[in-house]
């Protein structure tokens, strides 16, 4: 596909990247200022819990925001965010995961099982993090290299799984007022979709240069 | 006859609009008390959404039935709350309930009772003497709190209306205003909320009307200008904000049942034993606390209540 629009060069680009990686820590500071200054309301723990758990959501979705974006922009230079993007919203899933087994649970390992066999939203989001681990861990270059980069691709697939075992997370542990999951959901279907639609229209192109 | 308090405000939390509000709401209110004070109709005024200075209820009974544990901030409890007429989120309440209107208040009692009755708020505060009842609330959401409530045997006001002898549920239905409760223009629940008791639980000493919180009329997130307690049950059995009560010989179908049947019970007795179907009661965070301790049966009013439910499969009738 042909570069259009906007391509930053090496400097440029360098800010960007280290303007995203900025944005991407911000909810953190915010969490740890709030907690210092005691603002996080009458059940911190359970807005910790939910704030390291959106995060990891919406970050989920914006790395798989990157590449229908490109498609759609021609910013090629776009996919060298999406590894930072990608990590933090594992990051983010660490810290969910660590603020459910340390402040939530108290290290209570039985309850903490029990949890994920009986609770299929606790399930859900146990199986989510299950599958970012080997995604983390293949993210390097080198491993990259290693795997080859068919494989690597086929391996990294697994995030359309992550993305929608998280949102199938949120959505089952709502109560009542749905707003929030539909949202997400929503949001990754229309990435899900703009894929198909690149795909298509791709396809059909080839076709007809064939023809 | 009540004894008014000035507004204990200091310098540096007269800033935020919330407090400015509230502020001039007291004043507002405290002239109406002064009028109701004139005609003898005792209690009058609004709650406001921010700290203490709300309208003090006099001199208070204290309650034997009422535990010695440490007491919530009164600042978590009133902004730290689920009362979806406001919005769902814990904190909608305290930022949109000031809205909503509980002067002049009327409650109907009706259905199957010898004499339906109207009464408005100042006078169900004259049916008993206010008592003081320091009380756990325990939420199907795992969380609890240690509560100073203020209020009347929920009997008191029963026993007005002489029930017939074919009744055996109380149903309460609380108000749905959507003009000043944003939560009731969004159709998360069936509005209006509508909750429900046995008799005998309705009738049980422990079942309060609250009209007030530490020693204050009831700040309106809370649920004024009177609202049920059943210190037993989760916390969504105790309607809030209730306008309309209804003997009847059918068990009421309440809000939660009829939102999620599977996931909410009629009965909502507080048990470790048997879980929502999305997480463990056994064990809960009393707010403030940083490690959960264990649930009490009947929230730990087992003594008093159990004998209610002698004989009843509570894993059935959850």
């Amino acid at each position: 596909m042909r570069e259009r629009g906007f391509t930053p060069d090496r400097l440029q680009f360098a800010w960007i990247w280290r303007a995203v990686w900025a944005a991407c820590l911000l909810p953190l500071v915010l969490l740890v200022a709030g907690g210092l200054r005691d603002a996080l309301g009458a059940n911190p723990i359970e807005y910790i819990t939910r704030a390291t758990g959106d995060w990891t959501l919406r970050l989920l979705l914006l790395t798989l925001a990157v590449t229908p974006l490109r498609q759609l922009t021609g910013w090629h230079w776009l996919v060298r965010l999406r590894r930072t993007l990608g990590l933090y919203a594992f990051f983010y899933g660490c810290l969910h995961l660590t603020t459910y087994v340390w402040l939530d649970q108290f290290f209570d390992w039985p309850g903490i099982v029990a949890d994920i066999v009986k609770r299929p939203f606790v399930t859900l989001g146990f199986a989510a993090f299950v599958l970012m681990l080997p995604l983390a861990i293949t993210s390097t270059n080198g491993m990259i290299r290693r795997l080859g980069g068919r494989a690597w691709q086929r391996l990294h697939r697994a995030v359309y799984a992550v993305g929608v075992l998280g949102v199938a997370h949120y959505w089952w542990l709502v109560k009542k007022d749905l707003t929030e999951p539909i949202t997400y959901a929503l949001v990754l279907a229309a990435l899900f979709a703009l894929r198909l639609w690149h795909g298509h229209r791709m396809r059909r192109t080839l076709e007809v240069q064939t023809a | 006859m009540l004894i008014k308090r000035q507004t204990d405000i200091v310098p540096s939390e007269i800033t935020p609009r919330a407090l400015f509000d509230s502020r001039r709401d007291f004043i507002r209110a405290a002239g109406l008390g002064v009028g109701a004070a004139l005609l003898g109709a005792g209690l009058s005024g609004e709650a406001r959404a921010a700290g203490y200075g709300g309208q003090s209820l006099g001199p208070l009974l204290k309650s034997p039935l009422s535990t010695d544990e440490k007491l919530n901030d009164y600042k978590d409890i009133t902004s730290y709350c689920n009362f979806y007429e406001f919005g769902t989120d814990k904190s909608d309440p305290s930022r949109n309930a000031h809205r909503m209107s509980t002067r002049p208040w009327t409650v109907s009692i009706e259905g199957m009772v010898q004499k339906p009755k109207t009464l408005a708020i100042e006078d169900v505060l004259k049916l008993a003497p206010l008592e003081e009842r320091i009380y756990r609330l325990r939420c199907v959401e795992a969380w609890s709190m240690v509560v100073p409530w203020v209020g009347l045997p929920l009997s008191a006001l029963l026993k007005q209306v002489e029930p017939l002898g074919g009744a055996k549920y109380v149903e309460f239905t609380t108000l749905a205003d959507p003009k000043t409760m944003p939560g009731v223009r969004s159709a998360v629940l069936d509005w209006p909320y509508v909750e429900g008791l046995r008799i005998d639980e309705a009738m049980h000493p422990l079942t309060l009307l609250a009209v007030g919180l530490y020693g204050e009329v009831l700040p309106n997130q809370n649920g004024a200008p009177m609202r049920l307690v059943v210190p037993w049950k989760y916390g969504f059995k105790s309607a809030k904000s209730i306008v309309k009560i209804r003997f009847t010989d059918k068990e009421p179908l309440s809000s939660w049942t009829r939102a999620a049947a599977r996931e909410y019970g009629f009965y909502s007795n507080v048990n470790p034993e048997v879980d929502h179907p999305r997480w463990s009661q056994a064990r809960e965070r009393r707010i403030g606390e940083f490690t959960k301790r264990k649930t009490l049966m009947f929230n730990g009013y087992g003594e008093q209540v159990a004998s209610l439910y002698a004989g009843m499969d509570l894993k059935k009738h959850f």
